[in-house]
């Protein structure tokens, strides 16, 4: 007995250590920066604050490296369990050591096994130079992280909570990822940090402008998700993920009907005079359950909105154009972050709704230098190759290859619904009948006569293109009354719900990126 | 206060505001034309309109600083 009373009291004191965390000062610095402990902040995820940890006494010899700087734990979060890897920045600022990476990839083994969700709580200054030959370069390394990220990738969730710095290839662990959260204040990514900046290549900046949370998630496009505080980030991604499976064999869960939103109707929201802008989420709240709205990247390419909702408790992966900002009009960043969400919702069988009101893809010089074909390209193929449900639902207008982006007819969408106030084309009716007859038109001398001209081919025009010829031709599919737009999509969502495409006879398709 | 600038390249449509002028934090200033859209530039924050760089039918370009604050 008094033998086993030694064992458990040995078994404490290292328990004790560990959870510590470490040392006192580096807990105050944290106190000072708004920061939890990494075990307060899985308290915060975990249903009831439950979990199972894995390699709890990882280095517990070196003394002074409670768990190795680590925890890795496995748990319940809305019910659905989750595996979770969570740095420690009062332990050598989170850095990573050879048990650290080797801790990292066993949770990544257990959710792979498992088939659940990965959450990267990260809060780390990188590699210890000092260990790096035990983790750097090896076929266990560091590396090994980032080729399980991609293997894993589409296969579970994988999300990322950065509450403090992912320095250098640590910043690849949220590029990874399929959704960032940002801590604003607290969150940076960077590949050099600003003092290597400086002797490397002589830049003076700040951490804040070069790497902070605001420039990843409003410029860069590295970051999703901008919050406030670590408690956001947590209840925000506990939402997040409300809106997934388990895995990609999975369907996303239903919840309960929530009414929409009271406000104006949609009638009342989408004018009249096509160029004038109106704000597309009033539109959206006017289709969507109550409060379900999640926005992803809504700081950076506001011209596009991609956010998760739900149509009568089904979760659906909305793509509309916001002609609010910079008229709606389809940039180099747009399509990219299209892109990305098209890719995330298609990987975990979330259905896509289009809301098109989009003048086309920006032109000019600006653009064309900064690649926007292949960047277009790219969205484009995305939405070409997703399966899951696709809905395309014109509000107001689709020009050019804007309405290619926007799942038109030609691509495969489940239906292409259109508005009475929609209208399709090559480019709007002022646009047309300039490139047509812009030398009829000056050669017109009397400018009542000129004026008479250009109104009777814009007539002709508005004619040739009346969304009812469209309908009539069988372009689109269907024309539906504002008012009765969500309860059509809602009943399309229920009819489509067991939709399946057999895979193209290929390994996959080159990505015009 | 920030000064704003254009969003993308463009025309300039209207010039909605005066030098002199107070501003409330989400008030139209002046308006782009571009893509055969209208495009509202919004104040950002409230302030005092110092200077308008631009008048109606000049071309900008994305970044091009169209309005300056006191």
């Amino acid at each position: 007995m008094g033998e086993t009373k030694g064992y458990n009291e040995r078994l404490e004191q290292k328990l004790t250590s560990i959870y510590a965390g470490g040392h006192e000062k580096y807990h105050e610095k944290m106190k000072q920066q708004n920061k939890l402990f990494v075990r307060d902040r899985l308290k915060l995820l975990f249903d009831n604050g439950e979990y199972v940890e894995d390699g709890r006494f990882a280095n517990v010899e070196a003394g002074d490296l409670p768990a190795d700087g680590v925890v890795t734990a496995t748990g319940k979060v809305n019910g659905q369990t989750v595996c979770v890897m969570a740095n420690d920045s009062t332990v050598k600022a989170g850095s990573w050591g050879s048990r650290t990476v080797e801790k990292i990839i066993r949770i990544q083994e257990i959710a792979e096994k498992n088939r659940v969700p990965l959450l990267y709580l990260v809060d780390s200054a990188g590699a210890r130079i000092t260990d790096q030959l035990d983790m750097f370069p090896n076929r266990r390394g560091a590396g090994r992280i980032f080729h399980n990220q991609v293997r894993l990738s589409g296969f579970i969730p994988q999300i990322c909570l950065l509450f403090g710095p992912s320095a250098a290839g640590g910043a690849y662990i949220p590029a990874f990822c399929d959704i960032v959260f940002m801590v604003e204040g607290n969150a940076s990514m960077y590949l050099g940090s600003p003092r290597m900046a400086e002797k490397v290549i002589g830049e003076k900046v700040t951490l804040e402008e070069m790497g902070g949370a605001r420039m990843h998630c409003t410029v860069s496009g590295v970051g999703d998700v901008l919050v406030t505080s670590e408690e956001e980030a947590i209840s925000e991604a506990k939402r997040y993920l409300s809106f997934f499976p388990a895995n990609y064999t999975k369907k996303p869960k239903k919840v309960e009907t929530r009414a929409i939103k009271e406000g104006r109707t949609l009638e009342a929201i989408i004018p009249e005079n096509q160029n004038a802008p109106f704000d597309m989420y009033e539109a959206i709240d006017a289709i969507i359950d109550e409060g379900t709205f999640f926005d992803v990247k809504k700081l950076f390419a506001p011209e596009l909105i991609t956010g998760f909702a739900r149509i009568e408790g089904q979760a659906v992966g909305i793509l509309a154009n916001q002609p609010k900002a910079k008229g709606g009009v389809l940039f180099v960043d747009s399509a990219d972050k299209a892109a990305k969400f098209i890719s995330l919702c298609d990987a975990f069988s979330i259905p896509l709704v289009f809301l098109a009101d989009v003048p086309g893809f920006m032109i000019g010089t600006k653009v064309e230098r900064a690649g926007i074909i292949r960047h277009g390209a790219k969205l484009i193929a995305a939405m070409s190759s997703a399966t899951v449900p696709k809905i395309s639902v014109i509000v107001r207008k689709a020009y050019g290859a804007g309405l290619y982006a926007m799942a038109g007819p030609a691509f495969e969408p489940d239906v292409c619904i259109a508005l009475p106030t929609a209208q399709i084309a090559v480019m709007g009716p002022e646009a047309a009948v300039n490139a047509v007859y812009s030398n009829k038109i000056e050669a017109i001398e009397d400018p009542k006569e000129r004026l008479k001209f250009v109104q009777e081919k814009h007539a002709e025009y508005k004619e040739e293109i009346d969304i009812y010829k469209l309908a009539s031709e069988m372009i689109i599919d269907e024309i539906v009354a504002p008012s009765d737009l969500r309860r059509e999509l809602a009943d399309r969502l229920r009819y489509y719900e067991d939709k399946e495409i057999a895979p193209a006879p290929r390994k996959h398709p080159v990505l015009p990126v | 206060m920030k000064n704003l600038a254009s969003t993308m390249a463009g025309t300039v449509f209207t010039v909605n505001v005066a030098a002199g002028e107070e501003v409330s934090a989400g008030q139209v200033v002046l308006v782009l034309e571009s893509m055969k859209m209208e495009i509202p530039i919004e104040a950002e924050t409230a302030g005092k309109v110092a200077a308008i760089n631009v008048k109606e039918g000049d071309f900008v370009n994305e970044g091009d600083v169209l309005v300056t604050f006191e």
